[in-house]
């Protein structure tokens, strides 16, 4: 049992800090924010450069072969800078089910890419019906003479604009109907019959629905060997709640050091904000739900490898806890910045709505301690 | 970053383990587990004493040459976690945890080599006379005075909510010895021998109808200078190093998923109607463990940080804080699972020794008896206003 990081992990929280505190500035959000994109295809070289999009990926596909607490650190840095970078669409999510499901072929010709920078990825998955259960996908495949044809309709799909290429999930029809099947197809971004409606997603970066209207693909779009993909995604999914709860724990940081520094400069009655005991109380609670949320993301890292339900307790944990105290904290920095907090004139409203993303993001608290509940054994609820 | 043991630190877990089957009786399990005040009765909570001090482990925390068991934090680890999860009884805190390390830190040798070994074997009991009926957030107002008069101290004024005064032997004690510019100054620690004249120790029975705590009156209480620990005048230093030590030494994740344990196992029984099907309840254990769960990180990352010879400061008062907190909403929950049954009053203590059959199922005793007893966790040893205020000051430099 050990918690102390290692030179590699400190040394890459340093550059990480350094590199985002550096590029990362109010006038480059603002920026990003009206690009089509969402984002800047010259940064994302440089994170190529930096190794952190090879950063989880395996060595023998051109990666580092790093694991979960190294992405929490990377993403730690990313909630303090805002950064909207399609990181987790297309490392951490894209690139892991690549790693999971993928065959060798589809590794050797996908992964390399990805850690080079050539190829975004992005994960429709989510439907309107399922809300957030990850089992539930009406999404069609049925077999043609030539491989695939999809149909369905796909939402909240993270930044999708930017990606060559999308991973659809879909169930296999096949002649008796509709099977229990869930597999993953790799659908090329200009393929016939699928329209995506982009749109600025809250908090930063972009968001699109998909429809998939008779979508014809060949028979190696299909993700691997056929094989259920349902653990895959959960593990993946597992994985990227435990990764953006590191990004909230940046997140909050930032807002609880900003109101910090406000309520000591903002002067009313003659006095600091701060010299009174409800806001310095107030202030208290902030700085012990930022730390509780410190330790639920470092608890999921730690056990992101662990097995499944262990796993996913330790996910669905983190996210209801850190969702909870995210929007304590979102809310208070807005209430402490007094009218200044409800504009756009601040910083804080971009922090603000990022974490409200966050919490919905696979799900809110409330679907999580439910998760958690029936992980446990207790009350199907 | 690692959460899993290494071969060593699994085979020390498997030494504690035995430790505890071996030596832990039915007995003792059973009184604990019935006892619903904050600390065990002496005669359970020193028998367990003593077979620690068999071991060699009487005191976790203190250095090997003052016979401390010179363990890793790993090991403190496993000890504590292995230790709530089998339900052994609580020991005299007061001695081991609070008095003892100020002892260590600033006591003479003379009173090293007399007091020490003392509380290792379970032969002194002791208890803090810290609160004073005028002085409780606001500590150092403190009135009891101490005048010296040769080679003692003459010693007059009251302490009170002082657990297990009635069972204890000495008593460790803050004492006004000075008018200091400040209140802080002036201020002397000094340890007191219960059974010098002009001690009374008067019962005060908390909501949950145990006797725990006392007043006690210092009526011209003759305590020798020797007696003082370190100098004159300079006891709030000392005591405010032994609150740190109360707030923020102890590992208490593990205790909480004990108590957490035994709620979830009776909202799983019959005796309860199986509560948990109520999703309400089944949330809310999520929940709690969820807030169990990330205190625990916390405290290991509090220990890593101690190995590697960080100061993890006043993140103390932020697990104390928590701690409070999560121990009341596990009792709140328990009050809540056992529905009905809460509504029966059993008077009579300790509950592992009534003389008559219980109007409600055994197990259930504890439950609503814990949950007001509890109340006082966010209260003593720094309430939570004061700990959000240290917070302010320390964690935030407000």
């Amino acid at each position: 049992m050990d918690l102390t990081p290692s030179d590699e992990q400190r040394l890459l929280r340093e550059s990480a800090d350094r590199f985002v505190a550096e590029t990362f500035t109010g006038e480059y959000r603002r920026k990003a924010v009206s690009d089509p994109l969402g984002f800047s295809p010259a940064i994302w070289k440089q994170f190529a450069d930096l190794g952190w999009l090879a950063l989880p990926i395996g060595e023998a596909y051109g990666g580092l072969g790093g694991g979960a607490i190294e992405i929490g650190i990377l993403m730690e840095a990313f909630g303090r800078g805002l950064v909207s970078e399609p990181y987790l669409a297309t490392v951490v999510i894209g690139a892991a089910l690549v790693g999971q499901c993928g065959s060798e072929a589809q590794k050797q010709s996908i992964l390399p890419k990805v850690a080079e920078g050539k190829v975004y990825l992005a994960f429709a998955h989510s439907e309107r019906a399922a809300r957030f259960d990850l089992s539930h996908v009406e999404t069609t495949a049925t077999k043609t003479a030539h491989g695939w044809r999809l149909n369905g309709h796909k939402t909240a799909v993270l930044d999708g604009v930017a990606a060559n290429q999308i991973i659809v999930s879909a169930r296999i029809v096949n002649a008796n109907g509709v099977s229990g099947k869930l597999c993953l197809f790799l659908v090329p971004i200009d393929t016939a019959g699928l329209t995506l409606r982009d749109y600025a997603r809250l908090g930063g970066g972009r968001g699109c629905s998909l429809d998939l209207n008779d979508v014809q693909l060949p028979a190696d779009a299909l993700l691997g060997d056929g094989s259920d993909a349902l653990p895959a995604i959960e593990a993946v999914v597992d994985r990227a709640m435990a990764a953006l709860g590191a990004e909230a724990v940046g997140i909050m940081q930032t807002l609880l050091d900003t109101t910090l520094e406000y309520t000591k400069i903002r002067k009313q009655f003659g006095r600091p904000l701060s010299a009174n005991q409800v806001i310095r109380h107030r202030l208290a609670d902030m700085a012990m739900q930022c730390d509780e949320a410190r330790s639920m993301a470092l608890r999921a890292a730690l056990m992101a490898d662990a097995e499944p339900v262990a796993r996913s307790r330790a996910a669905s944990g983190a996210k209801a806890k850190i969702g909870k105290c995210a929007r304590f904290i979102a809310e208070q920095s807005v209430q402490l910045h007094g009218a200044m907090g409800v504009t756009e004139e601040l910083d804080i409203g971009a922090y603000f709505k990022r974490l409200l993303a966050f919490d919905t993001l696979f799900g809110g608290s409330a679907h999580h301690y439910r998760r958690h509940a029936a992980l446990s054994g207790r009350a199907q609820t | 970053m690692d959460l899993t043991f290494n071969a060593e630190e699994r085979a020390f877990e498997q030494d504690v383990r035995d430790f505890i089957a071996a030596n832990l009786t039915p007995e003792m399990k059973r009184a604990t587990a019935l006892t619903p005040s904050v600390f065990s009765d002496p005669d359970i909570g020193m028998a367990w004493q003593r077979a620690l001090h068999r071991k060699g482990w009487g005191a976790p925390g203190w250095p090997a040459d003052h016979g401390g068991p010179d363990w890793t934090s790993a090991q403190r680890w496993i000890f504590e976690a292995e230790s709530a999860r089998a339900g052994v009884p609580n020991v005299n805190v007061m001695g081991v945890k609070m008095v003892g390390p100020v002892i260590i830190g600033f006591g003479s040798p003379e009173q090293k080599n007399f007091y020490l070994p003392r509380i290792l074997s379970g032969e002194d009991y002791w208890c803090q006379g810290y609160s004073e009926p005028g002085s409780g957030s606001d500590l150092s107002s403190l009135k009891t005075r101490a005048v010296r008069d040769g080679d003692d101290y003459i010693i007059n004024g009251t302490k009170i909510w002082t657990t297990h005064a009635h069972h204890a032997n000495r008593m460790f004690a803050l004492v006004r010895t000075n008018e200091g510019e400040r209140q802080q100054d002036g201020i002397s620690f000094i340890l007191i021998d219960m059974k010098s004249p002009g001690i009374t120790t008067r019962p005060i029975l908390t909501i949950g109808g145990d006797h725990e705590v006392n007043q006690v009156f210092f009526d011209d209480v003759r305590v020798p200078v020797a007696n003082r620990v370190g100098e004159e005048g300079k006891g709030w230093t000392y005591g405010k190093y032994l609150l740190e030590f109360e707030r923020g030494s102890g590992i208490a994740s593990a205790k909480l998923r004990d108590a957490l344990k035994t709620i979830a196992d009776l909202a799983a029984s019959d005796v309860t109607g199986r509560a948990i099907d109520d999703p309400d309840i089944a949330l809310r254990m999520s929940e709690v463990e969820v807030d169990i769960d990330a205190l625990e990180m916390t405290e290991l990352r509090v220990l890593s940080a101690l190995q590697t010879g960080q100061n993890p400061g006043a993140v103390s008062s932020l697990i104390k804080l928590r701690v409070s907190e999560i121990r009341q909403a596990v009792t709140r929950l328990g009050v809540d699972v056992i529905g009905n049954d809460g509504l029966a009053v059993e008077p009579s203590r300790p509950f592992y020794r009534l003389n008559h059959e219980p109007v409600i199922p055994e197990e259930l005793l504890p439950v609503v008896p814990e949950y007001l007893n509890g109340r006082a966790y966010t209260i003593f040893g720094g309430s939570s206003e004061i700990q959000r205020d240290i917070i302010a000051k320390m964690v935030l430099g407000l």
